[in-house]
């Protein structure tokens, strides 16, 4: 199959010299059947990308279908097909946190634990009109606000977070995904859970988002 | 209370509660949690919330791609 190696970068893409696919088969699958395949799980790969890094979400999926593309003839099962590029979406943006190398300072054990947001809105009580507070404090995030809350999050509690509660990877898969140990998932998705209810509220109050039912007087 | 149940206090019951709910962990503290669970009202409601909160978060889970973005994308795809 002839076929173009792209960069993975829009703005320094360009076109190599055509170059035969030869290695890593893509021989027993045809190029169709990967597009038909991308055109299927393409919104759910994008809105993964979107969870995942506050920039460059395009870039993250066109890596990963570059290298999906590769190794397409490794794919065993059709019907796995949109798990199996969203792994390689979390590998490519493992990679991605290698490359920059930024190191982020873990949270201690603790230091959110003693923050909870159940008891929070029932201490501060920003709806007082409302009959089911915390339904309606979560009904106030539209969908820019759950993104805005998580991108607020250093990545290594983000990651885990989405991977296990947004897209339903097992810890054991994270784990393996994010090349860490179980243990440190584990305390990454304690903290971040954590992490999360105190920037949703943090979030909240900046923005006056749950005071906006509070107009008439 | 079951007389190899401890009492755990509400801070302590709270911070497993995710892991309650996805069923991670041990089945003594599984138990311990329970048994908190029992007669705690506002650990109820804690509950009650982080199931909430975990129904928010899946359903912010799909998000449309942008027209151009799709676009781009498939095209990339194509000229692989």
């Amino acid at each position: 199959m002839k076929s173009r190696i792209r960069s993975s970068n829009p703005s320094t893409a360009h076109a190599t010299d055509s170059t035969e696919m030869s290695a890593i088969g893509t021989t027993d699958r045809t190029k169709e059947a990967f597009q038909e395949l991308v055109r299927k799980e393409l919104p759910s790969l994008y809105s993964l990308a979107r969870r995942l890094v506050s920039d460059g979400a395009e870039d993250l999926v066109q890596e990963a279908l570059l290298q999906g593309y590769r190794a397409f003839g490794s794919l065993k099962e059709e019907a796995a097909g949109g798990r199996w590029l969203k792994t390689i979406l979390v590998n490519v943006f493992r990679d991605l946190l290698r490359k920059r190398a930024r190191s982020v300072e873990e949270f201690a054990a603790g230091d959110f634990d003693d923050f909870s947001l159940y008891r929070t809105l029932v201490d501060q009580d920003p709806l007082p009109y409302s009959d089911s507070l915390h339904t309606d404090f979560l009904d106030a995030f539209g969908r820019d606000d759950l993104r805005e809350v998580l991108m607020r999050m250093p990545e290594i509690y983000r990651a885990p977070l989405v991977l296990r509660y947004m897209d339903g990877f097992a810890t054991k898969e994270i784990a393996r995904l994010l090349d860490a140990p179980l243990g440190t998932i584990l305390a990454r998705l304690h903290r971040g859970r954590n992490l999360f209810e105190r920037t949703m509220w943090a979030y909240a109050e900046e923005t006056k988002l749950i005071t906006m039912g509070d107009d008439d007087g | 209370m079951g007389e190899t149940t401890a009492a755990i206090p509400c801070s302590e019951a709270v911070r497993q509660l995710w892991d309650y709910l996805d069923r991670a962990i041990a089945p003594e503290d599984r138990e311990k949690v329970e048994h908190h669970l029992s007669f705690c009202r506002r650990c109820c409601g804690e509950l009650e919330f982080a199931k909430e909160i975990r129904r928010f978060l899946s359903s912010g889970s799909s998000e449309e791609i942008p027209a151009d973005v799709k676009a781009r994308l498939e095209r990339f795809v194509e000229e692989l």
